[in-house]
């Protein structure tokens, strides 16, 4: 069974973020790794790259196909997890232990279009 | 609306995540691609193949006609001996890869992709014309198991009682009212197995239940046959793609008589043809699919993925691509792009991964 862990936001597509002041740390959900199966790339973007709330900033793949990651938030990304670029099935083993890019927010405003984690389940089991 | 093959109740009862394919609706994967990979690889795994089509061809010219719609060579071969081919159209385009399964003389049995299928027997029947035979479209009748795995040999023998230790690898032969053969699409040793949907499903039963055999999904089937170089149409071939471009002119006899599309494969020979298929591999994780372009050096599409995956069985990512002919020799340096990004790829033989067949 899928976690969703308190205290994060969703978006739609499975991404979260977790706030700290004016940085989030962004990654998928334990939702959106069942589904997608054992993890073998993350496609992340470089430091200092912009990305942008609802665009894609990189993929996460599986075996069989790769799927967008979509930003929840603008802002520039001031980090990346590399661990994931050598082992990219942390994110099955843990999905909101292992964070994908850590970015400084432009406009926190654009975290009131996301969902807490109990409206996020109510959205996955509705999927 | 997609076809259920006789064992879909089967696939949902054990959890299969199923999805739609070629018509069909099939099991992808039951637990995850990567162990259905290995179980195959190193043990036994069982694949539900029964949205394959099949058709009989007999009658006093079904060799005549089966050598008229197939590029490899049947004529007196012995009973039991199967063939890999294809059946083209004029301009050298293919309309399938296929089996031809000799099973008398003058009875084949022809073993075609379920996604292909209404098209295959349409054009079948479009040539029958100055042919006295009879054309038995056997689809709905047959399912179909494939056991695959060094350990199949054992299972096949064991658990289903049926005897294939004397079957040479492309042969075939008659077991009541079913058909196994030593063949499969894994780069493993293996057994296909054709009979009623009654005889699959219990059959099917008899292989979960014994805990030998571990149920397979399309998805460990398609990094199978992908790591050891085996075209899947729709991706390597295709209307547009020759079996002379894919590299499969092993199986185009040219020095047969006659078939269709045999004048169109003697001048590919002769003057060479524009693009051909070719393995590249990637120093970088990063995974070429299906359609990403490939770039040469200079930035210029060259070319394009056919398939592509991060490869199980050796750890790298490679793919399989149609590239101008001028960058199809071996070493040749190589770019895909992959989303934004560019990674550097070398040409290498389309066999990522040496097939174990037990001949």
């Amino acid at each position: 069974m899928a976690q969703f862990k308190e205290g994060l936001l969703y978006s739609e597509s499975h991404e979260y973020i977790r706030v700290e002041g004016e940085f989030g740390y962004i990654g998928i959900s334990d939702y959106a790794q069942h589904a997608l199966g054992n993890v073998v790339y993350v496609d992340m973007p470089d430091v200092d790259d912009e990305v942008t709330a609802g665009e894609e900033f990189g993929a996460v793949e599986s075996v069989k196909a790769a799927s967008d990651l979509i930003s929840p938030v603008s802002g520039t990304v001031v980090e990346v997890n590399e661990a994931l670029e050598n082992e990219p099935e942390l994110l099955n083993k843990d999905a909101f232990a292992n964070w994908i890019i850590k970015v400084q927010l432009s406009d926190s405003s654009e975290l009131d279009n996301l969902m807490d984690a109990k409206a996020y389940e109510a959205f996955c089991e509705n999927a | 609306m997609e076809k259920q093959t006789c064992l879909y109740d089967r696939h949902v009862a054990l959890g299969a995540l199923m999805s739609p394919f070629g018509g069909f609706i099939m099991p992808i994967q039951y637990t995850n691609i990567t162990d259905e990979h290995n179980a195959v690889r190193q043990h036994c795994g069982v694949f539900d193949v029964s949205h394959m089509g099949e058709v009989r061809i007999t009658g006093p010219d079904a060799e005549k006609y089966v050598q008229h719609i197939f590029t490899n060579d049947v004529a007196g071969a012995p009973v039991g001996q199967i063939y890999y081919g294809m059946m083209l159209y004029p301009n050298g385009g293919t309309v399938d890869d296929l089996l031809v399964y000799k099973m008398g003389e003058n009875d084949f049995f022809l073993v075609i992709n379920a996604a292909n299928i209404d098209k295959d027997v349409a054009w079948m029947k479009e040539h029958t014309a100055g042919f006295d035979i009879k054309l038995d479209h056997q689809s709905d009748y047959y399912g179909q198991l494939a056991v695959q795995g060094p350990e199949a040999e054992a299972v096949v023998e064991e658990v289903l009682g049926i005897p294939c230790k004397e079957l040479k690898f492309y042969t075939a032969k008659v077991v009541g009212d079913i058909i196994v053969s030593r063949t499969g699409y894994t780069g493993e040793d293996g057994f296909e197995i054709y009979g009623s949907h009654e005889f699959t499903q219990k059959s099917w039963d008899k292989l979960i239940e014994s805990g030998r055999c571990k149920p397979c999904g399309l998805g460990c089937r398609d990094t199978l046959r992908f790591e050891v170089g085996l075209p899947l149409y729709g991706d390597e071939l295709s209307a547009d793609i020759s079996p002379v471009m894919a590299g499969l002119s092993m199986f185009c006899k040219l020095d047969k008589e006659e078939f269709i599309g045999k004048d169109a494969l003697v001048e590919q020979k002769a003057n060479g043809v524009p693009q051909k298929l070719v393995g590249i591999e990637l120093a970088d994780k990063a995974i070429p699919r299906h359609g990403y372009p490939i770039l040469n050096m200079e930035g210029e599409v060259v070319g394009e993925v056919t398939t592509g995956y991060h490869c199980l069985s050796v750890d790298k990512s490679v793919c399989m691509a149609l590239v101008k002919t001028e960058f199809a020799k071996l070493d040749t340096p190589l770019q895909i792009q992959i989303r934004k990004k560019v990674f550097p790829g070398t040409v290498v033989k389309k066999k990522f991964y040496d097939k174990h067949y037990k001949k």
